[in-house]
């Protein structure tokens, strides 16, 4: 973990440099620190896998006496132990219905196919787990989930679809993700849910941060439809 | 604001031009759900824009992409134009930039082209009186976020944005005034620009004979603004860097930061930038010198000179203070 000044009033804090749900921790520890600490002079905090990246605010404070503020949390995040940090009482879980239906579910068949596994056995082992929001980001709302089980790990579309619907959930490699708009792109479809993740009139945007617990609860088709979604 | 009062003193676009967007300073404190900061290309040209009004520092202007723009006032007000002159009229009689000028009913601008630089900023008395949304004015069009209608749309023919009048009473009262931005402050947007910048020398950015290469190669081997440039980032060419070879995981990103993809040719971000991004970063540009590089046309001439951040640090802060810019 170090601190890195990056330009007059931006830094990134590098955590160790592999995707896991220990750095995912530690990044969720040290977030929570600064948003509580130093709140005041941060202009946009911007956590992501293995990194916090930071801007703040020069007519509060100097570049250096902000990055030792910084250093000091980051010493904290070091030394707190490692039960504390997966039992994080301020981590949320946010339970997120999906209609994992052959209808929506556009690439369930080729999942099927790759894997050996029956398309049930699939949508059981996508919502088994309970996911990390690693990282937030591509366009607004969209949230990198992981890991997702290996035997249903799919890399990219070598050719991304020209529309993906929005609330379509998708995989790409060990990451699976909720498409938040109507967009291009390559993630294989396996389902859809009839959530709005985005509402920009809402004082808190978004559903997902970085750092929430994401659970998976398969819904029916007609609950699909009851609770506002589109085939 | 009442429905009567926005028909009553607004302006209406006639010829929306190539982009004209509506501007405030940008939208912070939105990066953490995927929602990028937006605000003026040219930073720097808008605050002026204001401080010669007497404005707030983030009061809402319109950001004119390289002219084609018509508009009509509907009541008398006092406007600034800075940033790119794009040969303005009022009523087809020339205008001067960086300068105040008062507008009466019925008063036509117009924005043709330009001859150096790519935004013009217009600003008006008391900003236009948009609703915000986040908290921000400013329209990006890939969110589909902000701007007049709030769904991120460029400004259009027959758009209406309300502003306050000056009273006839007051007009009567007052004799019409011109603020001039002093001239050692209005900057010449050259074939040729320098730009200071605070290289990455850390693990996710890139190595010190990569960013040696990258100074020497911009001096030498005539670095130039691309075709590739919008509100998001401006690829560079004519320096070739060795493939960095590494992904980075992605983390976040800044305006300014230049970014070092597979094919060697770095791009510098902007304002609508995505908030992360996963290609090694050579470094940041220093934030005062974003205004000249986001009026560089393609074909302009970039070099770039390693700085320290303590030798910008101070320079920003009194920029910050002199505009009032509180975030």
């Amino acid at each position: 973990m170090k601190v890195v000044s990056l330009s007059e009033n931006t830094l990134v804090v590098l955590f160790d440099q592999t995707i896991s749900r220990q750095t995912a921790a530690e990044v969720l520890k040290l977030k929570q620190l600064i948003n509580k600490e130093l709140a005041e002079f941060v202009i946009d905090i911007i956590p992501s896998y293995t990194s916090i990246h930071v801007s703040f605010n020069l007519r509060k404070i100097s570049h250096k006496s902000f990055v030792e503020k910084v250093e000091t949390l980051t010493q904290q995040t070091r030394q707190t132990k490692q039960a504390d940090l997966q039992q994080n009482h301020e981590k949320n879980l946010i339970e997120i219905p999906v209609y994992y239906g052959e209808e929506v579910g556009f690439d369930l068949h080729q999942i099927a196919d790759k894997s050996g596994l029956s398309i049930k056995q699939i949508i059981q082992t996508h919502s088994d787990k309970i996911y990390d929001v690693f990282a937030l980001g591509f366009a607004p709302g969209f949230a990198y989930l992981g890991t997702v089980d290996e035997q249903i790990a799919i890399p990219r579309k070598e050719t991304p679809r020209l529309s993906v619907p929005q609330g379509s959930l998708g995989i790409a490699g060990e990451q699976t993700a909720i498409y938040p708009f109507d967009s291009p792109g390559g993630w294989n479809i396996i389902g859809k849910t009839p959530i709005k993740l985005v509402d920009y009139n809402q004082q808190s945007p978004c559903i997902f941060e970085v750092g929430d617990s994401i659970k998976f609860q398969p819904i029916s088709k007609s609950e699909f439809l009851k609770q506002g979604g589109e085939l | 604001m009442s429905q009567e009062m926005s028909l009553e003193s607004c302006l209406e676009i006639i010829k929306p031009g190539v982009i004209s967007l509506l501007q405030d300073y940008g939208r912070y404190g939105m990066q953490h759900y995927g929602i990028t900061n937006s605000g003026p290309m040219d930073e720097h040209a808008y605050l002026w824009a204001n401080k010669i009004l007497g404005n707030h520092f983030n009061a809402p202007q319109i950001e004119v992409c390289m002219g084609g723009f018509e508009a009509r006032f509907s009541k008398p007000t006092v406007i600034a134009i800075c940033g790119a002159n794009l040969l303005p009229t009022l009523n087809r009689s020339p205008i001067k930039t960086w300068q105040t000028h008062t507008v009466k009913e019925g008063d036509v601008i117009r924005f043709s082209g330009a001859k150096h630089g790519l935004y013009a900023y217009l600003a008006i008395l008391s900003g236009f009186k948009v609703e915000p949304q986040l908290s921000s004015c400013s329209t990006v069009m890939r969110e589909q976020l902000g701007g007049l209608h709030k769904n991120g749309e460029k400004l259009k023919a027959g758009d209406l944005l309300p502003y306050q009048a000056q009273s006839n009473k007051r007009e009567r009262n007052i004799a019409p005034y011109v603020v001039i931005v002093p001239e050692e402050c209005i900057p010449r947007y050259a074939d040729s620009i320098n730009l200071r910048f605070v290289p990455n020398l850390s693990e996710n950015g890139c190595d010190q004979t990569t960013i040696n290469a990258f100074i020497q190669q911009s001096i030498h081997q005539g670095c130039r603004v691309s075709n590739d440039i919008n509100r998001m980032g401006y690829r560079l060419q004519g320096v070739s860097l060795s493939d960095p070879n590494q992904n980075i995981i992605s983390q976040g990103i800044s305006t300014g930061f230049i970014q070092l993809p597979k094919d060697g040719q770095p791009i510098v971000l902007m304002k609508d930038r995505q908030t992360i991004g996963g290609y090694p970063l050579l470094g940041c540009v220093a934030h005062l010198d974003l205004a000249l590089l986001s009026q560089s046309k393609p074909g302009v001439k970039v070099s770039f000179t390693p700085v320290e951040v303590g030798d910008l640090e101070g320079e920003l802060v009194e920029y910050f203070r002199f505009f009032d810019v509180t975030y």
